[in-house]
C-alpha cells in the first residue's frame, strides 16, 4: 500500500511510542503553562531549573522501577513494600553511622560498612518477599503487604524511635553533589543502576528466563527453568534496589525518618512500569518503558508543583492524569478507537450506497 | 434432493501483518451435512473459523445466513446467531469447576442467584449422556487435554445452534472417543445442524462428511463430495502435489537397534495416584511406543522418568548409571527431551517470538550465564524453521499468532535444538497436517538410526505401528503388557489394551 519508504506503523507501532508520547505530553504542558520550563542555569557552580529537578528526583523511582519490573514481569505481580524497606535501609544506614546517637557530627563507624549493611538488609527484605511468594505461592500484593506495614515500624525499632541525624559532609554527598561537578548525584545513581541492569540483561539470559517464566511458569519448568528460583531472584534484586534508593534518599536529608523516606514511592515505581508499557501481569517487559515512565511520573510531580498544587492535594491531581495516561496505552482502548473507526467508515459507505 | 443452505460465505478475504491469511475464500454449508474444512497447516482453516465468529474481523467479503446477511463482531454474536464453536485451542477456565465451565455465560438462575445445585446436577446429565467420565465439581486444571476437549465439545452442542463448528476436536482423542463424537455428531445431523469439522485424520473424513472443502495458502481449492474423491486425490489437492501418505516408511530402516546397550532402565518406578510402579527399558536407537486408553498413564510414565513429576518410588538407571532425577533440568542434562502433550499449557511461551521458543530450551540447559549470541540464536531458529517447515511470517513473530501445527513444530525443533539422545514425544504429531507427519514420522526413523532412543506416545496405534519397534501397553496407570516383532498387530494391541488377555513382560 504504502510505496514510501517511510512508514508510519514503524514508529507508532514500537513498544516505547508510547511511554515518550505520555513524557512529551506531560512536558509540553508543563512548557506551555509554567514560564521558564525549559531554563537550565548554573547558580553557585550547580545546575538549576525544572528539567534539573526533574531528572534529580526521578532518581529514586528509576532505580525502584528496575526491580517493579523485574518482578511485575516474574511474577504477575508488585512489590509494594518498597518503599517502606527504603526507609528500613536507611534507618540501617543511619544507625550505624550514629553509633545510636540521635544527631553526631562525624562518623561513629566507616561509611561502607554502614552501606553494606543497609543493602544486606534491603536484599534480606527482599528475599522474605520471594520467599513467600515464589516458595510459598503467595499473590504478591498479599506478599509484599506484610513489609508495606511492618518495614516502617522496623525502620522505627532500628533507630529507637528518633529520627537520627547525620550532620557529616561525607554523608551529604549521596544525595546532594560531589565535590565541583554541577549535576547532582542521584542522577549518576539512577544512570549507574540502569546501565548495569542493561548489563546483566545483555550479558546473562535473565531476561529471557523472567519472560518466559512470567507467561507460562508450567511450560518454563518443562524445559528447565526453576521459575521458584527466578521469582525469588526477582525479588532479590528489587530488594537490594530498594535498599540503593533508600541510602540516596535519606543522604538527601541526611536523616533516616523512617515515616517519610520512601513514602508512597512505591505507587510511583508501580505507575512507572505501567506507564512504560508493561503488562503488569507479567511477561514480556521493557525495562527503558519504566524509566520513561518513572521520568514521567517525576515531571508529572514537578510540573503540578510548579502550578502551585499543596503537597496533599497532589496524589488526587496525579491520579487523574494517570488514569488518562493508562487508559490510552490500554489495549481495551485501542481497540474501542479501532470499532469506532470501523464503524464510521461503514457509515460512510452506507451514506455513499444511498446516494 | 439439494437441501437448503443454512450459512454461506462468499469472497472472504483476512491480511494478518505480513501474512495474506485468507484470499477470496467461497465455504457453503447445507442444512443437515458435515462439511470437512481441509488444508496444511497454516493454510487458513481456523482464521476462516475465527473470521466466521467473530474473533476476528474480515477485511472484505459477506456471511450470509438463512439468506440474511450478518456480521459477527464477537464470538457471543455468532453464538447469538444459532453457531456453536469448539475452537482449536480450547478456551475453557483452568481455575473453575467443569459445571461452571459447561455453563459459564448461561447459568441457571433462582432469584437472580446462580442457581448451583441445579447446574451441577444439570451438567451431570450433560456429561453422562457423552459418556464423559468427570465430576461436574472436580476443577477443569485436573483434566486432561483430552478431557477438556471433550468439555469444549459438550459445551457447544448443549446449546441450541444451527451451525456447529469443530476445530480439530479430535486431536487428542482415542478412538473410543472419537466414536462416540461421531455419534454425537450424526444425531446433530439428524435434527438438521449443519456442521463444519476441521481434521488433519483422513479416515475420520471419510467416516462421517458428506462434503469437503479444501483450502491451501489461504485460497481456496475447491469444494467436493466426499464419495467423489479418493484419498490421494484429495491430499494432492491440500498440498498442490502428489503425497502417498500411506507409503511403508519403516521399511526404509536401516539402522539397527543396540539391544546390548540400555540407556534408559526404570525398575519399580512410581508416582503415587498416577502411574503404579514400572518396569522398563529402553535401549539405544529404539523407537519404543505406549499405547493406552485415555488417562491409562501414558503421559504419567514418562512424567516420572522425566521428573516432570518426581517419581517417590523405584530405581532410574541411564547408561548404567543409577540417578535420581528431581527436575527437569536434570533429566535435560542426561540428555533426555520432553516434548509434553499439552501444547498450549505446558508447551508455548505464548507471547515470546518464534525464534526464542526454539532457543529457550537449549539456552536453560547452557545456564543464565551463558546466554546465546544473537546470530546464534538466528541460525538455530532459521535452521529449524526450514526443517520443519514451519510457516511464519519472520523469526521475530510470537508463537502464538502461527497455526497450531505450525506451533507443534516449533516445540519440536526447540527439543531437536537440544540434541538429546533420549527423546519423549508425547503427541508430536498432534494437530500436524499429513505430509508433515509422515516426514516427522521419518525423522523419528532418522534420529534412531543416529542412535538416539526414543518414547512415541500417539493416540493414533497406525502411527506408532510405523514407528515403533515395541508397544508398551498400559490400562488404567499400570503397564500391563509389552508387544514387539511379528506380534505388532492393530487387533492384538487393541485386544490388550481392551484388557482381554494379559500379554507377558
Ligand atoms: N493472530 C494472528 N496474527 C498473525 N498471523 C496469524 C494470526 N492467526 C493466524 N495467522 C497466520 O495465518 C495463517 C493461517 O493460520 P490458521 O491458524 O488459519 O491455519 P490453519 O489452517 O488453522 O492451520 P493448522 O492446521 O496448523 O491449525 C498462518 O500463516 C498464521 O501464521
Ligand atoms: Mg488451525
Amino acid at each position: 500500500m504504502a510505496k514510501t519508504g517511510f512508514d508510519i506503523r514503524k514508529i507508532t507501532g514500537n513498544r516505547l511510542f508510547m511511554p515518550l508520547v505520555c513524557l512529551a505530553a506531560v512536558l509540553i504542558v508543563g512548557g506551555i503553562f509554567v514560564p521558564d520550563f525549559f531554563a537550565v542555569s548554573i547558580n553557585n557552580n550547580v545546575l538549576y531549573g525544572y528539567p534539573v529537578d526533574i531528572v534529580n528526583r526521578a532518581s529514586e523511582v528509576v532505580i525502584l522501577a528496575i526491580g517493579m519490573t523485574l518482578v511485575t514481569a516474574a511474577s504477575g505481580g508488585q512489590d509494594i513494600s518498597v518503599g517502606a524497606v527504603m526507609a528500613v535501609a536507611a534507618a540501617v544506614c543511619c544507625q550505624i553511622l550514629s553509633g545510636g546517637e540521635t544527631s553526631v557530627n562525624e562518623f561513629a563507624n566507616p561509611l561502607a560498612l554502614a552501606i553494606i549493611a543497609a543493602l544486606i538488609a534491603a536484599t534480606l527484605c527482599g528475599a522474605f518477599n520471594g520467599f513467600l511468594v515464589a516458595k510459598l505461592n503467595i499473590q504478591p500484593m498479599v506478599a509484599t503487604l506484610i513489609l508495606f506495614t511492618a518495614g516502617r515500624g522496623i525502620a522505627q525499632l532500628v533507630t529507637k524511635g528518633q529520627i537520627t541525624y547525620i550532620r557529616v559532609e561525607s554523608y551529604k554527598v549521596m544525595g546532594g553533589f560531589i565535590g565541583k561537578c554541577p549535576v547532582p548525584t542521584p542522577v549518576f545513581f539512577a544512570i549507574a543502576a540502569v546501565a548495569l541492569a542493561f548489563l546483566v540483561l545483555k550479558k546473562t539470559a535473565l531476561g529471557l528466563y523472567i519472560e518466559s517464566v512470567g507467561i507460562n511458569g508450567a511450560a518454563s519448568r518443562l524445559i528447565g527453568l526453576n521459575s521458584t528460583m527466578i521469582k525469588f531472584l526477582t525479588y532479590v534484586i528489587c530488594g537490594l534496589l530498594a535498599g540503593v534508593a533508600g541510602i540516596v534518599a535519606s543522604s538527601r536529608i541526611y536523616s533516616a525518618d523512617a515515616n517519610n523516606i520512601g513514602l508512597n514511592l512505591e505507587m510511583d515505581a508501580i505507575l512507572a512500569v505501567a506507564l512504560g508499557g508493561n503488562a503488569l501481569g507479567g511477561g514480556k517487559f521493557s525495562l527503558m518503558g519504566s524509566v520513561i515512565g518513572a521520568y514521567t511520573i517525576q515531571a508529572l510531580t514537578t510540573t503540578l508543583y510548579a502550578f502551585r498544587v499543596s503537597s496533599d492535594r497532589l496524589p488526587v491531581y496525579k491520579a487523574i492524569v494517570v488514569i488518562v495516561i493508562v487508559i490510552i496505552q490500554s489495549p481495551a482502548f485501542h481497540r474501542f478507537m479501532a470499532e469506532q473507526k470501523a464503524k464510521r467508515a461503514a457509515k460512510n459507505q452506507v451514506a455513499e450506497g444511498g446516494n | 434432493m439439494e437441501s437448503k443452505v443454512v450459512l454461506s460465505m462468499k469472497d472472504i478475504s483476512k491480511t494478518f501483518p505480513g501474512v495474506k491469511a485468507l484470499s477470496h475464500v467461497d465455504f457453503m454449508l447445507r442444512e443437515g451435512e458435515v462439511h470437512a474444512l481441509m488444508g496444511e497447516n497454516g493454510a487458513g482453516k481456523s482464521t476462516l473459523i475465527k473470521v466466521l465468529t467473530g474473533v476476528y474481523e474480515f477485511d472484505s467479503g459477506e456471511v450470509t445466513m438463512s439468506g440474511k446477511s450478518i456480521v459477527n463482531h464477537s464470538p457471543q454474536d455468532a453464538q447469538e446467531n444459532g453457531i456453536s464453536t469448539v475452537y482449536q485451542e480450547v478456551n475453557l477456565c483452568p481455575n473453575l469447576t467443569v459445571a461452571e465451565n459447561l455453563f459459564i455465560g448461561r447459568e441457571p438462575r433462582r432469584f437472580g442467584m446462580i442457581d448451583w445445585k441445579t447446574m451441577n446436577k444439570k451438567a451431570a446429565e450433560l456429561l453422562k449422556s457423552l459418556n464423559i467420565e468427570v465430576e461436574p465439581t472436580g476443577m477443569l486444571e485436573e483434566c486432561s487435554i483430552a478431557i477438556q476437549q471433550m468439555i469444549a465439545i459438550a459445551r457447544a452442542v448443549d446449546m441450541e445452534c444451527k451451525v456447529l463448528i469443530l476445530d480439530e476436536p479430535t486431536s487428542s482423542l482415542d478412538d473410543e472417543e472419537v466414536k462416540k463424537l461421531f455419534g454425537l455428531m450424526r444425531r446433530l445431523k439428524d435434527k438438521g445442524v449443519g456442521i463444519i469439522f476441521v481434521t488433519h485424520f483422513l479416515e475420520q473424513v471419510y467416516e462421517i462428511c458428506d462434503r469437503i472443502t479444501v483450502l491451501r495458502n489461504g485460497e481456496l481449492v475447491g469444494e467436493y463430495e466426499t464419495e467423489s474423491l479418493p484419498r490421494v486425490m484429495l491430499v494432492a489437492k491440500m498440498m498442490g502435489k502428489d503425497f502417498d501418505d500411506l507409503a511403508d516408511i519403516k521399511s526404509e530402516r536401516t539402522g539397527g537397534i543396540d539391544a546390548k546397550e540400555t540407556l534408559i532402565e526404570a525398575k519399580g518406578l512410581g508416582h503415587q495416584g498416577t502411574i503404579r510402579p514400572f518396569d522398563i527399558a529402553i535401549h539405544k536407537g529404539e523407537v519404543v511406543g505406549l499405547a493406552g486408553l485415555l488417562g491409562s498413564g501414558r503421559s504419567e510414565l514418562v512424567r516420572t522418568i522425566y521428573g516432570a513429576d518426581k517419581p517417590d518410588c523405584g530405581t532410574l538407571k541411564v547408561k548404567g548409571q543409577e540417578v535420581k532425577i528431581g527436575t527437569p533440568l536434570e533429566a535435560m542434562k542426561l540428555g533426555m527431551a520432553y516434548l509434553p502433550e499439552d501444547r498450549k499449557k505446558e508447551g508455548i511461551i505464548a507471547d515470546l517470538s518464534v525464534r526464542e521458543n526454539i532457543i529457550i530450551a537449549l539456552q536453560a540447559k547452557r545456564g543464565m550465564l551463558k546466554p546465546m549470541s544473537r546470530k546464534e540464536m538466528e541460525e538455530a531458529a532459521d535452521k529449524y524453521i526450514d526443517m520443519l517447515q514451519i510457516k511464519t511470517a519472520s523469526r521475530e513473530t510470537p508463537i502464538k499468532s502461527l497455526s497450531g501445527g505450525n506451533q507443534q513444530k516449533v516445540i519440536i525443533g526447540r527439543w531437536l535444538l537440544t540434541n538429546p539422545d533420549f527423546l519423549i514425544l508425547d503427541e508430536p504429531t498432534r494437530g500436524i497436517d499429513i505430509g508433515t507427519k509422515t516426514e516427522i514420522q521419518k525423522l523419528v526413523l532418522k534420529l534412531a538410526d543416529e542412535g538416539k532412543s526414543i518414547v512415541f506416545i500417539s493416540s493414533e496405534v497406525e502411527e506408532m505401528l510405523r514407528t515403533c519397534s515395541t508397544l508398551h501397553i498400559l490400562r488404567d496407570g499400570k503397564k500391563v503388557g509389552e508387544i514387539t516383532g511379528d506380534e505388532l498387530k492393530q487387533e492384538k494391541i487393541m485386544e490388550t489394551i481392551a484388557g482381554g488377555e494379559e500379554s507377558h513382560g
